[in-house]
């Protein structure tokens, strides 16, 4: 598949304002219920308010991918069927709750105050339902093998939380809030057990056994058969959407930056920030997270080859 | 249940492209609007096809065949574009199992292309919304055709006949007896999509020669030449050559 930006920006955003929301509901009733330090409801709110700010973001990529965005609203039709549907009505419900959450911090939303912990649990609710609901728009596609797996809804649950309780690590540590320390364990945890769902996927997808093969594509069962004419000469839709043009050895060398930079780098940096408490450790984390994850998420869409490439194995 | 569909001969498939050609004319003049085509006369032109040939060449020289492949739609049984659909815009027709997609609900997200297997979803640069192959339901469904000319423009062009045209629940069809007496078989069975559109196998053609074949066995006497007028009333082969 050819990475889209807006796609990688949509997941990748979405992910951690949902991970950041999720940290912050978890802490703040984490507070009521257990010995922990309570949140300042303006942090809170701020907290809250950039985790808005993370899904605004991801869903205005995600109109950069339509052809039609004018459309847009009659996307949440087919909930029944299609999960890219049902994304499309637990995001915004999951922004509301968001909102909702921030408000009730604030002077302002003094009349939800008393409701705070119930949207809480049901914005953590949509928050989850949300990342199935990303994940299985990729592993519902049952012959895009290198997706079809558990691994890519655990995985996309994993890194989106991880990158979210790595921002709520730094947004603490700048307030100078206790439960920094809190956050970047957790971000730290959920960063390793991500590094075990991604490198699980990607030992899975190395010995995948393609069910498609250019004999059952045409239907000629010969072990040597050769592409020798597209049908055209330019390049068309199919060419440009499912080929990215990169070579094996660039690919592999995102494979390894991402492991790097979504994976190895934050955990050190989180260690630092554990062991040092420094800010800019704290804040430097989620950055360089973030910016590792929208390559693995591009190595995930141009690691997938769509059985319909078989139809194009001149270019390929 | 109708489901109509094509059935491609690729023992019969020149590769001369005319159901490319004819499809896009069709289609492209149609109410739905053009085709876009980008630099049509440019360097790297691009456009919209419901239908592609694409070649083949099976085997290793000096054993090889080319084969010659025209792929569309395939207007399967179980489509996995239409369910990933988040709009409704795909869908697939119960009267005849033809599967559309209506241009004025697209959003233009192209989830429907990732989930066809086959490829033979294309979106349109200009009309931004995905196009396919609609076994021309605007030319099949027009009464004002004569009956013999409602069939898909493809079908109509093709200089071989190698494409048929109907509807492949019907036993007595002539797709239906063709798939059955020919060896008609779907691609990528394995995604449990059930294409309706069929294949005909390529085939040997051979002519078998006896020696006996290779010698005028009609006139074993060995005898060139007139024979006798018979008599009147004789028995005789058309009243001026006797027996």
């Amino acid at each position: 598949m050819n990475p889209a930006l807006s796609v990688i920006l949509l997941t990748t955003l979405i992910g951690a304002g949902q991970g950041l929301f999720v940290a912050l509901v978890a802490a703040d009733l984490g507070a009521r219920f257990a010995a922990w330090a309570a949140l300042p409801e303006a942090f809170v709110a701020r907290a809250a308010g950039l985790a808005l700010a993370l899904l605004v973001a991801g869903l205005a990529a995600s109109f950069f991918h339509l052809g039609r965005p004018l459309r847009a609203w009659r996307s949440a039709a087919q909930w029944r069927t299609s999960w890219l549907s049902r994304e499309v009505i637990a995001l915004p419900l999951a922004m509301a709750l968001v909102a909702l959450y921030g408000a009730a911090q604030l002077p302002l939303g003094s009349a939800l105050r008393p409701h705070a912990d119930w949207i809480g649990v049901l914005g953590v609710l949509a928050c989850l339902a949300l990342y199935v609901c990303t994940g299985m728009i990729y592993a519902c596609l049952r012959f895009l093998q290198e997706w079809a797996t558990p691994l890519t809804v655990v995985n996309f649950t994993l890194l989106g939380a991880a990158s979210g309780f790595s921002i709520a690590a730094a947004l603490a540590r700048l307030d100078g809030l206790e439960s920094a320390t809190g956050f970047a364990l957790s971000a730290a945890a959920l960063t390793a057990f991500g590094l075990l769902g991604r490198t699980a996927s990607l030992l899975r997808n190395a010995r995948l056994r393609r069910s498609s093969t250019l004999a059952t594509a045409i239907g000629i069962k010969h072990p040597r058969i050769v592409q020798s004419a597209a049908g055209f000469l330019g390049g068309s839709f199919n060419t440009r959407e499912f080929f990215h043009g990169r070579k094996d050895a660039f690919v592999r060398q995102v494979k390894w930056l991402f492991l790097g930079g979504a994976f190895a780098l934050p955990l050190l940096l989180l260690g630092a920030a554990l062991g040092q408490g420094a800010a800019a450790w704290f804040v430097a984390a989620p950055l360089v997270q973030w910016s590792g994850l929208l390559l693995e998420r591009w190595y995930f869409f141009a690691e997938a080859k769509h059985p319909q490439n078989l139809y194009y194995s001149a270019i390929a | 249940m109708t489901q109509l569909a094509l059935v491609i001969d690729l023992n019969v498939c020149v590769g001369c492209h005319a159901c490319v050609t004819s499809c896009k004319e069709w289609n492209t003049s149609g109410p739905a609007g053009p085709m876009g085509d980008e630099r049509p006369y440019g360097e790297d032109p691009s456009g919209t096809f419901f239908n592609r040939v694409q070649t083949f060449e099976v085997g290793t020289y000096p054993d090889t065949q080319t084969v010659h492949f025209p792929k569309s739609c395939l207007h399967c049984e179980d489509p996995p574009c239409v369910p990933v659909c988040p709009t409704g815009a795909s869908y697939k027709r119960a009267e005849d199992g033809i599967v559309l997609v209506d241009y004025d609900k697209c959003i233009g997200c192209k989830y429907c292309a990732w989930a066809c297997p086959y490829g033979v979803r294309e979106l349109d640069a200009q009309q931004k919304v995905m196009t396919k192959c609609t076994l021309c339901v605007d030319r099949i469904t027009d009464a004002t055709l004569p009956a013999a000319e409602r069939k898909p423009a493809c079908v109509m062009a093709c200089p071989t006949n190698a494409r048929l045209f109907g509807d492949v629940h019907d036993p007595d069809a002539e797709v239906s007896r063709a798939i059955r007496e020919q060896g008609g078989y779907t691609l990528m069975p394995e995604w449990g999509t059930h294409p309706a559109n069929h294949y005909l196998p390529r085939r040997r053609s051979e002519i078998t020669l006896h020696p006996d074949e290779l010698q005028r066995v009609d006139n074993p006497l060995k005898v060139d030449g007139k024979l006798p007028r018979p008599a009147p009333g004789a028995p005789a082969l058309d009243d001026v050559t006797s027996w």
